[in-house]
């Protein structure tokens, strides 16, 4: 140990001695270690994003959606001005009853309607739904109650209304208990619920939801009030759509059986609707392991540029530690001839390569653990300098600024260790040189 | 009298492919302990040969040579580097101090290489001080050897000849690169060494300080072609 203690000393000597020189040999590594580091916390960082969001979804939950087919289908499979397609509620009757894993369903449908209170008014989206929606949907509420199964069975004209929502429209009185008006019908607030964070995107099968502009009612109140019809205005002309349901999403008992159900909704769905796809079934647990090989492929690809930098950086040691050795071979005599042995010598500048890619890797590691404040100021350049306004409102855009790196604590042995490796290796055949050296021959160089 | 080393019909012959060079052609001497030697010869005589070969940093073609008890021509490349470490103090015409390390560093280095590598403690490190008081340097075992005159240097590395105790002192031209007057330094500091009973094998080139030695080997083509005593013109004090 105390040897060990020694030739560290000695090498840090030697290192010391050329202190510009071994910085710059050492630099290689630094940022051979920080990008390895730096690049797996953007990659782990949007890995943990994606995840965040398909757990949004509820990793146990199966989604299907109702879809509109492409034109020239709907126009060949009915003459009528009404565009009918979705999913029925015969589906969710076939679906709860056939397959066992189901635990729990909502159907959802979803309407936009102007709602009133008094003077003030809004354009909301109004839900549709049972009493699951709102844990399925990780809803809380900050008032009243959520919509119960009697106000389904009484055909109870209630509501539910986001915070958003309740905000705008009761400014400066208690919501619950008051009455709005959605469309032409009159529903008494019962409950508020608090503001959650936007759902992104994912995979274009589901776009964003904001839950803040929601108003929820008993889905059959729904239907019995408004009807399976919903007219559009655009551009002038109307068009009519006929949906009974826009949504059905289930909760799979057990998190193994999540891929089987889906599969046995897929088929379900077949039969009911075997002219035309009409729906979607968007299966959060696929998404979630699309995205766990998506971040495999991104650290690969990732980590083996950084890896490239690191092997550049040891082909700098490398190199210096051959020149090291020309230049110091009359010392390596000299220590021969005073009883080295060729190990001592492959030992001292192995040591020597070792400490400065060792030092290089720390060095990297502390760079590394800076990557969040790094990419800060990335993203700070990038929102100010390269990307225009509407560009960064996009889609890659946000996903680019909700980037948090995260910084794989794995990644730091690994790094460290890889650098050390790299040291060894760089180190080896130098040293191998300077022990072969005759003693008496470098003993007369100059 | 007792030997510290011996050498018997040694030959070292270089290869150099179209021809052999024949530096050492069969040279048997006996140095007794406490002997102080001066190697002389003209360049190409074979002197630096015969004195690599009792450093132990070669081996002969033929012959022995006996150190410390040790046949050192059957030994490998490691026992050969024990060898020098524990038997063997070299003193070099260009001092060969490390740069980096400071005049008590620079004489320590040889018990980095003692096998076993026990750890320098206390007791070496004042045996190390001891030493460089010995050589008059005892107030300056921090510097570093580029702030040192030449035979300051040039004691330093007598300092580090003598740290593991070793039974014979190689000096290759110790004087070559100092002026006269450092030069009668250095060679006091040797005459007391060689009073203390240590031998002492020199090479050089210059008669004068072959005088202040025991005994002149003149070597010519590979051959010892004369040996003298010359004890009585040793300086007596």
């Amino acid at each position: 140990m105390t040897h060990i203690i020694r030739i560290v000393q000695l090498a840090l000597k030697s290192l010391l001695l050329h202190k510009l020189r071994s910085g710059l040999t050492m630099l290689g590594i630094v940022f051979g270690v920080f990008s390895v580091i730096a690049m797996l916390a953007i990659g782990e960082g949007a890995s943990a994003q994606a995840q965040r969001q398909v757990l949004e979804l509820g990793a146990t939950n199966v989604i299907v959606r109702s879809v509109k087919p492409p034109s020239e289908v709907m126009q060949s499979s009915s003459g009528s001005r009404v565009l009918s397609y979705g999913l029925l509620r015969s589906d969710y009757k076939i679906l709860t009853n056939t397959i066992p894993t189901i635990t729990k369903a909502v159907p959802i449908r979803e309407v936009d309607r102007e709602i009133r209170h008094l003077k003030q008014s809004m354009n909301a989206r109004v839900v549709g739904c049972t009493a699951d929606y709102l844990e399925m949907n990780h809803l809380t509420l900050s008032q009243g109650r959520f919509l119960t199964n009697s106000d389904q069975e009484n055909l109870l004209n209630v509501a539910v209304i986001a915070n958003e929502v309740a905000n705008i429209l009761f400014k400066f009185e208690d919501p619950v208990g008051k009455s709005i008006r959605i469309g032409s019908m009159y529903y008494t607030v019962v409950g508020v619920t608090k503001d959650r964070t936007a759902s992104a995107a994912i995979g274009g099968s589901l776009s964003g939801q904001d839950y803040n502009k929601d108003v929820y009612v008993p889905i059959k109140t729904l239907q019995v009030r408004e009807g399976d019809l919903d007219i559009k205005t655009q551009a002038g002309s109307n068009t009519a759509e006929q949906i009974e349901l826009h949504q059905i999403t289930l909760r799979v008992n057990d998190k193994d059986a999540v891929l089987s159900t889906a599969e046995a909704i897929r088929e379900t769905l077949e039969q009911t609707h075997p002219r035309t796809k009409d729906y979607a079934v968007v299966v959060p647990l696929e998404l979630l392991k699309q995205a766990e090989q998506i971040r495999m492929i991104f650290n690969v690809v990732l980590g083996s540029i950084a890896a490239i930098s690191l092997v550049v950086g040891g082909i700098g040691i490398m190199n210096i530690m051959l020149a090291t050795v020309t230049e110091r071979t009359r010392e390596i005599g000299v220590r021969r001839a005073l009883g080295a042995r060729q190990s001592d010598i492959i030992e001292q500048f192995l040591t020597e390569t070792i400490v400065l890619a060792g030092s290089g890797g720390l060095i990297g590691v502390v760079f590394g653990l800076l990557t969040p404040v790094t990419f800060l100021g990335i993203q700070w350049f990038v929102q100010n300098f390269v990307m225009e306004g509407n560009t960064a409102g996009s889609d890659v855009g946000r996903m680019f600024f909700d980037l948090q790196p995260q910084i794989a604590f794995w990644s730091l042995p690994v790094a460290f260790g890889i650098s050390v490796t790299i040291g060894i290796l760089s180190g080896i055949y130098p040293a191998i040189s300077a022990a072969k050296l005759d003693p008496i021959e470098a003993l007369r160089h100059e | 009298m007792r030997l510290a080393a011996q050498v018997v019909d040694l030959t070292k012959f270089y290869d150099l492919g179209s021809v052999v060079v024949k530096a050492l052609r069969g040279v048997s001497t006996d140095f007794p302990e406490g002997d102080f030697v001066a190697i002389m010869g003209s360049s190409g005589s074979g002197k630096s040969t015969l004195l690599n070969l009792l450093g132990a940093l070669d081996r002969p073609t033929s012959g022995q040579y006996f150190l410390g008890g040790r046949d050192v021509s059957t030994l490998d490349d490691d026992e050969l580097s024990a060898m020098r470490n524990d038997m063997i103090g070299f003193i070099f015409q260009s001092f060969n101090l490390i740069a980096q390390y400071t005049v008590l560093e620079n004489i320590e280095v040889p018990l980095l290489y003692r096998s076993g590598y026990p750890a320098i403690g206390r007791a070496e490190r004042e045996w190390c001080l001891e030493l460089a008081n010995m050589v008059g340097l005892g107030d300056r075992t921090d510097h570093r050897p580029f702030q040192l005159s030449g035979g300051q240097q040039q004691r330093v590395s007598i300092a580090r000849a003598l740290v593991n105790d070793p039974q014979i002192i190689l000096a290759d031209e110790p004087t070559g690169n100092l002026d006269s007057t450092t030069e009668a330094e250095i060679m006091e500091i040797l005459h007391k060494l060689n009073e203390d009973g240590r031998t002492i094998i020199m090479v050089t080139h210059e008669p004068s300080i072959a005088r202040q030695t025991k005994r002149q080997i003149i070597m010519k083509d590979g051959l010892i072609e004369n040996e003298t005593l010359i004890k009585q013109s040793i300086p007596t004090r």
